[in-house]
């Protein structure tokens, strides 16, 4: 069946449909990640997104359940060049066609997602709508996808009620950690390393959360625009306020940064992908990070005497973490979490779990 | 980090002669690496015995040896320029091998030279098996269960506790040389004792075999900082038990899902952070294919084919940027410069799929094995990129010239299932095609894969080009059929094939409705960032990202695709050149080209690069995008020659010669009519197509005759046939495929063969010198040891050959190159064939003589006269050095290949020797070969009986230098009775010890075997060569070759010390 990819600036991309039945209207993004498309799936960081790999051939080997980041995909639209007509890794559960199909996702396939993404990076990020419908009528619709905002998704994506993640060997650390819309890896990670984890929703009052004296409180990532989280803001300020060690991912780092005055802004197309370098100003390193972010902490607006940048990107010179003045905080825009991409930076966790043991002011 | 300021000037060591498992990838390495570190204001001397490549050239780097590549000639070189560094890991394994020894020895510390980029410390732990092994479990990354072995005992003690089947490898050799697999006892002795012999430090390795696993390899680079990052990975086809420079190989992996990925990279990481490797790396991993379990293969911590191969399929600059972290910088500090907005320290993103394909040549060796092993045999390769697999793999197999266009290439539609599932256990290169047919049978995806162990991705994407010869045979030819035909990259051609049209129907089926090729960039970044460096390929539904400029005049320069012997890395040299020169006098270059190996093919040469197939209709999207002003094609070999027409037909004009007279020169007919004229004499001799036609012509001018095919490059075919029975053999081969053009039959004559490469304006001509073949004619004279100046032709037979050279250029309306072979029987000369475009001894002749003929043929192509570039016409005067170029080959790696020399190539590369004297030049020479002699002092020499005289006189001078000869019955009688002492040794099937018993006894030094005329079918003889071969004994099988060796072996005796001669130096002189 025919499939049209239809953007706010009036180009269409005809090419033919992949997953469920229905008409999306959505941000469109693009991920230049290689691997992954699993992982990527199922980020809820991708709410209120349709993903467009820059990568063409897709679903070579399948989607493995074991490998989902969250209960369930969440992009609104998945965009490829091309999907594998079978499926190809012993650990492969499900197909990527049946995979979209039973979770109600669409796509496109068959468009050339090289020009899609040159547009998508002259241009910047733009609405878009994926439609079955050969008489589209772009006067009505472009109209609409002008007027799309992605809205509040946090409160789409968090978990409902706490609940618990055991650590695997017990170091008696115990971590508070926010889901603001967290991938599994977070709270594995943490695990692996054995912090017993307990996961809130997003909602949850600071004061509850202390109440529970956690080791230390991990803030995760999440979709959207993060000005839009004003109650959260409100929550972490306090959060902040209370000397536990907090480590911070993505929209948590976001978070944390508007909590404590300074500001994000919207990147023009982001970081999305597995290949971003980031380098530590204190020791100079450089990583190969995981990214999905399209909002960044304004570095020009940063107080020194609250923050001072511990990451920058190499490439574009923008923010990728902070350090929090006279605080036992740091957060990072990336995703020492991994899945999908490198591991180089997972050493933040075991940063993280020295800082819990250290406890109180030491940064 | 900033830049070391303690390093100023650079040894560089390139990586010799081009054998198989070390070829043009390090000339493309150690070209980028000089260049780099001159940008970065270093002195750069270089040292490298093979004149064919680019970076020997003098303005790569500053001083530029073509010396043997030794530990005691590299000394002298240390001595005599002083560098403060060495930079050993661009050199191939080769390079690195010297850079070891001479930091063993003391000697780099002893003279003040530090060892840039990897350590030898890292170097050892890489390359020591042991000690590999120890760090690898230090480190808990897995290999293998393994042992490392110095003789047979442990051997096979060792895989009777492991179990068969197990997997050798010796320490420290090239392209896995002497590898192999051993399925029982008898197998594993006869490996094991090769390896243990070719090893240089005496040491193999036996491990646990592993064949069928996934193949799965990482390049990756790291700083002094301790950065790291990954710049590809690639996943071979062939499961582990090929070399993967013999697999199919794609890029990035496609069957690993992001666990897999991420955990052999992050080991990857892991361990050249632990082995402390600054530059790049080559990783390679065996994956299980049904759970996470992986073992470590190996590390090769040098630039390599893999290097060269992920460099161009990312657009990432490998060794350029493994040439700055030497220096000192971290991968953040160096600038990306395809984006030229990010750094080194970004990890390439592909948009788009990979695939290469080796070159493998089992079409110039009919006679030897085509099973793929661990022992690399593939003499070059072919990459190409599409944004779908199917399509990149219909890509590489067309850019392969092999006479293959798809899958259906080879027929094995005529095997019964039965059959099909006995041949598919076969591991060669033909298998893919084997797969194929099975798919076409109904054999299913399982019962392939269980016998393959390809993976069922891979199967499938064959099955869908299967499917698609099915519905094109089938029609009828829709729009959409044909738009999904071109989306997989079926050529018009074969898509005419399949549906009974001629392909000029389907071109304009496709024209009318608008299914035409898009060019899309290379750019490391998945068009994250916009790039600034046009490097392109192509696909078929989707927009173009050519930009078009209209700013100067443009031209188009075709490569000369894979390397393959005949068609060597010489061609990409001249390719290069003519680029730079053709930039330099203003116009806008484009190179199309499908061989990653080469510097050609290095984003920053041309203007623009299109990693392409060469053939017409690819060619054609290119030109219908470009719309050159004109291509030259005299540059490319006979890969861009044999474009002319369709270029022609394009109306893209073609620059230089015509293409008309390009004809006239291999026209047998035009031929004969421009040498009547000219009043030049060759072999007399006629045209045929069939083996009757050849017989008749044989019978008219008497045997022996030479029979070869015209348009081909390196005697492909040719053979010097003694009777009609040959003819008919030798036709035979030669119409395996259908001929486009007539097969000569001459006269064989028996003289010295002098050749000349000129250029010529069309009205003058510039002939830098004359070479001179050791080996009579009969040899090819890309097998024969060639000599500038020509040291014994009189100079009335240089005068007729500057005589003869003008007339021809000129009947010829060569504007251009030109080269010419000729006989001369006393001071009679011949014509043997004229080439009127480049030539394999172009960039060896340039090089010694000081004179740019490439550079002056570009400009001569564009309107100059060699008068206005300051030259004076005509035959040069002679150098007062003489430069002796030698063969280098490849038998030991091709089992089962015919080494000894005739009519067809079989060279696989070429060193030279320059010196003063002629005698050391020679020595040079020999030593360069890898000759380097005398170690026993014990020789062998069975000869014909026409050679027997000569064979005499050989004899008496080895005797001279204390050399114990053997011989067999009928020539130690002759070498008896002449007074030379020999002793008498048994034939193979006689009662030991036999020849064969002392060959394998490794006390001889020598064998001379001559073999009767024309193909031999002397099993003894054959085994006798090959033998030697195998175990590494020097081999010679015509008597000029012996007579040059014994004349280089005197003059060692007297040798105290090599001169050394900077070629830069030459060239200085040479520029008028």
């Amino acid at each position: 069946m025919k499939s049209f990819l239809i953007l706010e600036d009036g180009t269409v991309f005809a090419g033919s449909h992949i997953g469920a039945q229905k008409e999306v209207i959505s941000e469109i993004v693009f991920n230049t990640s290689m691997a992954g498309y699993p992982e990527v799936l199922t980020d809820p960081s991708y709410a209120g997104q349709a993903v467009c790999m820059t990568y063409p051939l897709i679903g070579n080997y399948g989607v493995c359940l074991e490998d989902m980041e969250s209960r369930k995909p969440w992009p609104d639209g998945l965009i490829v060049r091309e999907l594998s007509r079978i499926p190809s890794n012993f650990r492969c559960d499900i197909s990527i066609q049946q995979f979209l199909e039973e979770n109600g996702v669409p796509g496109i396939a068959g468009i050339d997602t090289r020009a899609l993404t040159r547009i998508l990076r002259e241009k910047g990020t733009m609405n878009g709508m994926i439609t079955t419908d050969e008489n589209y009528d772009l006067k009505q619709i472009i109209p609409k996808l002008k007027a799309y905002t992605t809205g509040k998704v946090v409160e789409r994506v968090s978990c409902e009620a706490k609940y618990e993640v055991k650590g695997l060997s017990g170091s008696g650390l115990r971590v508070a950690l926010l889901d603001l819309g967290t991938k599994n890896n977070i709270a594995k990670s943490l695990a692996a390393r054995g912090c017993d984890v307990t996961v809130y929703p997003a909602h949850t009052a600071a004061a509850e959360i202390l109440a529970d004296k956690p080791d230390g409180i991990m803030l995760s990532n999440g979709p959207g625009d993060p000005k839009e989280c004003t109650t959260i803001i409100e929550e972490i300020r306090k959060l902040y306020e209370s000397d536990t060690p907090i480590f911070a991912i993505c929209l948590g780092h976001q978070l944390m940064a508007l909590a404590t005055g300074a500001d994000t802004f919207k990147m023009k197309y982001g970081h999305r992908g597995g290949n971003h370098p980031v380098k530590d100003l204190v020791t100079g390193r450089v990583y190969i990070s995981s990214q999905n972010h399209g909002y960044v902490v304004d570095m020009d607006k940063l107080d020194p005497k609250v923050a001072v940048p511990a990451f920058v990107n190499v490439n574009d010179g923008t923010n990728e973490g902070l350090s929090y003045t006279g605080k036992n905080i740091f957060t990072v825009q990336f995703h020492p979490e991994a899945c999908p991409g490198p591991q180089d930076s997972s050493y933040l966790f075991d940063r993280f779990i020295e800082n819990m043991r250290n406890g109180g002011y030491h940064a | 980090m900033p830049k070391n300021p303690n390093v100023k000037r650079v040894l560089v060591i390139g990586s010799g002669p081009i054998v198989i498992g070390q070829a043009a990838e390090f000339d493309y390495a150690g070209t980028q690496a000089c260049r780099s570190l001159k940008e970065e204001g270093m002195e750069v001397i270089l040292v490298n015995s093979n004149p064919a490549t680019i970076m020997t050239d003098g303005d790569i780097a500053d001083k530029v040896y073509i010396e043997p590549l030794t530990a005691k000639v590299l000394e002298q070189i240390i001595i005599k320029e002083k560098p403060d560094s060495l930079l050993p890991n661009m050199g191939g394994q080769a390079g690195l091998n010297l850079g070891m020894e001479l930091d063993e020895s003391g000697f780099l510390a002893e003279h003040g030279v530090t060892l840039l980029g990897t350590t030898a410390k890292t170097i050892r732990k890489a390359e020591d098996r042991l000690e590999f092994k120890e760090t690898m479990e230090k480190i808990g990354e897995p290999c293998a269960p393994s042992l490392v072995v110095e003789n047979m005992e442990d051997g096979i003690a060792f895989a009777r506790k492991i179990g068969y089947p197990v997997v050798l490898r010796p320490a420290y050799t090239l392209g896995g040389s002497g590898g192999g697999i051993a399925h029982n006892q008898v197998e594993l002795e006869e490996i094991l004792a090769n390896g243990l012999r070719l090893s240089r430090v005496g040491q193999v390795l036996v491990e646990r075999c592993i064949a069928g696993w996934k193949e799965i390899e990482y390049e990756v680079m790291r700083d002094g900082a301790g950065n790291c990052i990954t710049v590809c990975n690639m996943e071979n086809i062939d499961p582990v038990g090929v070399h993967t420079g013999d697999s199919i190989v794609v890029a990035p992996s496609q069957t690993l899902g992001d666990k897999e990925y991420q955990m052999l990279r992050s080991a990857a990481l892991n361990i050249i952070d632990e082995l402390e490797i600054t530059g790049g790396c080559n990783v390679q991993f065996a994956l299980h294919p049904t759970s996470f379990e992986y073992c470590v293969i190996e590390v090769n911590p040098r630039v390599s084919r893999s290097s060269a191969l992920a460099s161009k399929a990312t657009g990432y600059p490998i060794a350029k940027v493994a040439a700055k972290i030497a220096l000192g910088y971290t991968l953040d500090e160096i600038k990306n410069a395809i984006t030229g907005k990010t750094y080194a320290s970004f990890e390439p993103a592909l948009d788009y799929c990979v695939v290469k394909i080796p070159r493998l040549p089992f079409d110039k060796f009919i006679t030897a094995k085509r099973t793929l092993t661990t022992q690399m045999k593939a003499t070059g390769e072919v990459m190409s990129i599409a944004n779908n697999f199917e399509g990149a793999l219909m890509k590489a197999i067309r850019s392969l010239e092999q006479h293959v266009d798809c899958l259906r290439s080879y027929d094995f539609s005529a095997l019964s299932e039965e059959e099909l599932l006995e041949r598919m256990k076969i591991v060669d290169d033909q298998r893919i095609y084997i797969i194929a047919e099975a798919i076409r049978k109904g054999i299913d995806y399982d019962t392939i894969h269980e016998i393959t162990m390809v993976d069922h991705w891979f199967i499938d994407k064959i099955a869908i080009l299967t499917e698609m010869e099915a519905a094109l045979e089938k029609g009828p030819l829709t729009v959409e059929l044909l738009r999904e035909a071109k989306r997989i990259e079926f050529p018009d051609n074969v898509i005419a094939r399949l549906t009974g049209k001629s392909e000029e129907e389907i071109k304009k089926l496709r024209y009318d409705n608008g299914i035409v090729a898009a060019f899309k960039m290379v750019d490391t970044c998945a068009a994250e960032f916009a790039a600034s460096t046009p490097y392109y390929y192509s696909v078929f539904g989707s927009e173009t990202e050519v930009e078009e400029k209209h700013p100067k005049k443009k031209v188009l320069v075709l490569g000369s695709g894979p390397i393959r012997i005949g068609q060597g890395i010489e061609f990409d040299y001249c390719s290069v050149h003519a680029t730079w020169a053709f930039a330099r006098e203003g116009y806008e270059t484009i190179i199309v080209n499908n061989n990653p190996e080469t510097v050609s093919t290095d984003f920053d040469i041309a203007d623009k690069l299109y990693f392409e197939p060469l053939t017409p209709e690819d060619v054609e999207n290119i030109v219908n995008v470009e719309k050159p002003d004109g291509a030259v094609v005299q540059f490319g070999g006979q890969t861009a020659i044999k474009l002319t027409e369709s270029l022609m037909k394009m109306g893209v004009p073609i620059l230089g010669t015509k293409a008309e007279d390009v004809d006239a020169a291999e026209d047998r007919e035009l031929f004969d009519r421009i040498l009547e004229e000219t009043e030049i004499p060759r072999a007399a001799g006629g045209t045929v197509y069939t083996a009757e036609e050849a017989k008749e012509v044989a019978n008219r001018l008497g045997y022996p005759v030479l029979v070869r095919p015209s348009y081909v490059l390196g005697g492909q075919g040719m053979q010097i046939a003694l009777s009609d029975q040959e003819i008919e053999e030798f036709m035979a081969v030669i119409n395996r495929y259908e001929q486009d053009h007539p097969i000569l039959v001459d006269k064989y004559l028996q003289g010295k063969e002098l050749e000349v490469d000129a250029v010529c304006d069309g009205t003058d001509i510039l002939i830098p010198g004359i070479m001179e073949h050791i080996e009579r004619t009969g040899v090819h004279s890309g097998d024969s040891i060639s000599v500038y100046p020509a040291p014994t032709v009189s100079e009335k037979v240089k005068e007729t050959i500057a005589e003869y050279s003008r007339r021809l250029a000129k009947a010829l309306h060569v504007i251009g190159l030109i080269n010419i072979q000729f006989i001369a029987m006393g001071d009679e000369v011949y014509v043997i064939e004229v080439n009127p475009r480049s030539s394999r001894t172009v960039p060896y002749i340039s090089k010694v003589t000081g004179i740019p003929i490439v550079d002056m043929a570009t400009e001569v192509i564009i309107g100059k006269k060699i008068r206005e570039l300051g030259y004076e016409p005509g035959l040069q005067p002679a150098a007062d050095y003489f430069a002796v170029k030698m063969p280098v080959f490849s038998f030991e790696k091709i089992r089962g290949a015919e080494i000894s020399l005739g009519p067809e190539m079989k060279s696989t590369g070429e060193c030279l020797g320059i010196a003063k004297t002629f005698n050391e030049a020679l020595y040079k020479a020999f030593l360069g070969a890898g000759i380097n002699l005398p170690k026993h002092k014990q020789m062998i020499i069975t000869v014909k009986d026409a050679d027997k005289g000569e064979a005499i006189e050989v004899a008496r001078r080895f005797e001279k230098l204390g050399y114990i000869i053997y011989a067999t019955r009928s020539t130690a009688a002759a070498l008896n009775e002449a007074g030379v002492k020999a002793r008498k040794v048994n034939k193979i099937h006689q009662e030991s010890p036999t020849v064969m018993d002392l060959i394998l006894g490794h006390r001889i030094d020598l064998v001379i075997d001559t073999p009767t005329q024309g193909r031999d079918k002397n099993r003894d003889g054959f085994l006798i060569r090959r033998t030697s071969i195998e175990t590494g004994v020097n081999c010679i099988t015509a008597m000029d070759t012996a007579t040059a060796l014994v004349t280089s072996l005197e003059n060692a005796e007297k040798q105290e010390e090599l001169t050394l001669i900077d070629i830069a130096s030459i060239a200085r002189r040479g520029n008028p």
